[in-house]
């Protein structure tokens, strides 16, 4: 069977220029915005300033700082090894909390702190148990909140 | 007795399943007309089964049967009746059921439709839809059984995910797997028309409208995914290139490819191997998208439940690949072109350019999601490419595809002449580039944004200038106007069907364009009384206050936005307590209109409601993604009308 090409060569041709550019446009685009995954110990032993890095790891118990006025939040991601500061301009989102975990983009700055663009939420179809409704965090939250009208 | 009755009605309908695929294929290879009849009544018997499975389970769902693990899974006894209908789909068993029902359904129209008009075609159709079939019942068997018992049954269930209580979410599974097991159908044909060897047009022409409708409700889901995503996850956008939305997207990518390509083969009889690829990367690609999500290789922010079902997936969507091409090798010979591209300038390669761009745009929606498994196996490093990457690579496609969208219906086949370009285009070049003008004279300084608005401008006045000559010609041969654009829309359904689509898109690409360009944000902790402003727009905070709201509890911020002194709206950003989970969740409230929707997320309170953090957003033109996509339904619509005969 002999190998006839079924387009004409300047369609080969320019079906091959396309090529060209988009492999040059993926792999322009891979190096401009590759985002690194890593754990606070990895962070640690190598930190590199203005690299893209997504931080995973557990929101340490009571690391938390949340100053409303000026949107300021701070708090220490740990994987149990090492911890690392994170710093956000901007609300913490709602499932976002203390002994929880967290996964944080932003790049390492000058200063030795993680400074996070984005705080990352996750969305799960599975649940918790119930929790209990007479635990002392909710029911204080509906009396104050009640009390406060 | 539910779990049991429903577990023994699945397994009765995969049994059912496979026979109706054996069946079919021996009929196939004997044109034994006995084992046909036979295999419709399987089919018949297949539907009715999962009729009565999927019934079961909206029965126990409306009974509060925690006895079924699904159903404590995804209730409890605060569930509104609405929510338990759909929490049928909330969650992976119950989708999967879905999924199969509507292939039973599907199979059943089949039989109707092309009993008699795809002879040649028909037996091998139903052998594949069945074997489709035969898959998702096996799943439901094994993985990912819906009627799995709870032992010991519980008093309460879990209750539904609080952010899938909205009708977003009550419409947007059921577009979205109607879209996936749409595409089944010219699957199964592609696969008919290589086992018998006719891979003509004709397997095109009787598919046509099935792809059209899948084409559709992939659309629909996705926007509806983007509609939710916007007033309910509260950060103000409306697609995230997630991993999950893009598994929706890559078979969207490839079925508009294919839509197209099929013109070329029904007018030039050329790209038959090509459109029969598409077809099976299609199909593939649904698969895909579910192994992806559902396998737990990719971390998503949706973050499903995982478990052996991607192993399922895997496995069959290989089968599917490679048998696709083993049949694709064996045919070999007959799926060489019948004509041949003359001009570089001319509608199939317009059309060609469209695939190869749709086809690239696919490559880099996939190697973007797949990239931190890649750069694991090759370097050892966890690598993600996040929106940037897909924005940067895919925009400068997409506005050349926009591009396309006006120049492929109006250029000439074969070898367009000067004559059909000047004919056709100088008016749309100017009308375009009179656009960019106005744009970049009203302040607009974003060269993407003037760019995409401009092209929008030329594709428009492309439509424009077709159905104004089109118009005129029947004008001249003594019709009044609007008889002449209606008669032209009904009795040119397919072709103005088409334009009609292309309006919608082109209006979505309008939103996009703006809210990309335009929309601003902004954060502020606010005491009572105290004001934001954004864009000319003061968020006054008002008032604080909390109530027990059905199944949560609500706590509410009051704002008065006013605009320069003029009409004042209330606003309510608020945050809800499910007693059944950890977190509060953003309950966003917003404001749409044509150019601005006010949009404000509550982030933070002071307990004694003095104080409050909110987010701010005014959204620009998101509106018309929304109103784009009723354009798009039009336009469906008048594409899959019944070919009219010219009026005697």
């Amino acid at each position: 069977m002999s190998m006839r090409l079924p387009l004409k060569p300047k369609f080969v041709v320019g079906i091959a220029l396309v090529a060209m550019a988009l492999a040059y446009m993926i792999y322009a685009g891979v190096t401009q915005s590759a985002v690194y995954f890593v754990t606070p110990a990895e962070l640690k032993a190598a930190p590199k300033v203005g690299k893209a890095y997504r931080l995973g790891g557990m929101v340490e118990k009571g690391s938390v700082s949340w100053k409303p006025a000026t949107l300021d939040l701070s708090f220490k991601v740990s994987d149990g090894v090492e911890s690392v500061v994170v710093r956000h301009h901007g609300t913490p989102p709602d499932l976002f909390g203390e002994g929880r975990g967290a996964v944080v983009e932003g790049k390492w700055s000058p200063e030795g702190h993680f400074q996070a663009t984005q705080i990352l939420a996750k969305h799960s179809e599975e649940y918790k148990a119930p929790h209990d409704q007479s635990k002392p965090g909710y029911q204080e939250l509906m009396k104050s909140l009640r009390s406060s009208q | 007795m539910i779990p049991e009755l429903g577990y023994g009605v699945v397994i009765v309908a995969m049994l059912l399943a496979l026979y109706g695929g054996v069946a079919s294929v021996v009929s196939a290879r004997t044109g034994r007309t006995a084992l046909l009849e036979s295999a419709q009544h399987a089919a018949i018997g297949v539907f009715a089964l999962v009729t009565c499975a999927m019934l079961l389970l909206v029965y126990a769902f409306l009974t509060f049967d925690f006895s079924v693990r699904y159903v404590a899974m995804n209730t409890n006894l605060a569930t509104p009746y609405y929510y338990r209908i759909t929490a049928l789909w909330g969650a992976l068993e119950g989708s999967i059921i879905l999924w199969a029902w509507m292939v039973a359904l599907y199979t059943l129209i089949i039989i109707i439709r092309h009993r008699h008009n795809a002879r040649e075609f028909y037996p091998w159709v139903l052998a594949v839809m069945f074997g489709v079939l035969t898959f998702f019942l096996l799943v439901m068997t094994i993985p990912a059984p819906p009627f799995e018992r709870l032992t010991p049954i519980p008093a309460n269930g879990r209750g539904l995910n609080p952010l899938l209580e909205d009708s977003g979410m009550i419409t947007h599974p059921v577009a979205l797997y109607l879209g996936f097991t749409g595409f089944t159908v010219p699957f199964a044909f592609a696969i008919a028309a290589l086992a018998t060897g006719r891979v003509g047009d004709r397997w095109i022409t009787l598919t046509r409208r099935w792809t059209v409708v899948a084409w559709y409700f992939l659309s629909l889901g996705l926007l509806i995914g983007g509609w939710w995503s916007y007033h309910v996850l509260g950060w103000g956008g409306y697609w995230a290139w997630d991993p999950v939305e893009n598994a929706a997207f890559m078979p969207w990518l490839t079925g508009t490819a294919f839509l197209h390509s099929v013109m070329i083969q029904e007018r030039r009889r050329m790209l038959k191997l090509w459109n029969i690829g598409l077809v099976i990367m299609t199909f593939s690609l649904t698969l895909f998208g579910t192994f992806l999500t559902r396998s737990g290789v990719i971390a998503s922010v949706h973050a499903f439940s995982q478990g052996s079902i991607g192993a399922f997936f895997l496995a069959f969507l290989g089968t599917v690949v490679l048998g696709s091409l083993w049949l694709l090798a064996w045919r070999w010979e007959d799926l060489g072109a019948e004509g041949e591209l003359d001009s570089v300038v001319s509608r199939e390669s317009a059309f060609l350019l469209n695939n190869v761009l749709l086809v690239a745009a696919t490559f880099t929606v996939f190697f973007g999601t797949v990239f931190p498994l890649l750069s694991e196996a090759v370097r050892g490093v966890k690598v993600s490419v996040g929106a940037p990457f897909f924005n940067q690579v895919n925009v400068p496609l997409f506005l050349s595809l926009v591009v396309l969208m006006g120049v492929g219906p109006l250029i000439a086949w074969r070898r367009a002449s000067a004559e059909n370009l000047r004919r056709n285009f100088v008016w749309p070049v100017v009308i375009g580039l009179a656009a960019a003008a106005i744009i970049f004279a009203l302040g607009v300084r974003s060269t993407l944004a003037v760019f995409s608005l401009a092209v929008t401008a030329f594709v428009s006045a492309c439509i424009g200038v077709d159905f104004l000559r089109a118009t005129r010609a029947r004008l001249r041969v003594g019709e009044g106007i609007f008889p002449a654009m209606g008669g032209l829309l009904v009795r040119q359904n397919r072709r103005y069907g088409g334009f009609v689509i292309h309006l919608g898109i082109l209006i979505i690409v309008v939103g996009i364009t703006g809210s990309q360009a335009w929309s601003v944000q902004r954060e502020a902790t606010l005491q009572k009384g105290q004001a934001v402003e954004l864009a000319g727009y003061k968020f006054q905070f008002d008032a604080l206050s909390a109530r027990e709201n059905g199944n949560h509890f609500l706590v509410e911020s009051t704002f008065k936005v006013t605009n320069g002194g003029a009409a004042t709206r209330e606003l309510r950003p608020a945050k809800k307590f499910y007693p059944q989970e950890q977190s509060p969740i953003a309950h966003v409230d917003y404001h749409l209109g044509w150019v601005d929707d006010l949009y404000m997320v509550l982030g933070d309170f002071a307990r004694d409601g003095s104080q409050a953090t909110v987010k701010v957003q005014v959204n620009r033109m998101v509106s018309w993604i929304w109103f784009g996509g009723l354009i798009l339904t039009f336009g469906t619509i008048l594409a899959i009308l019944p070919d009219r005969k010219k009026p005697a």
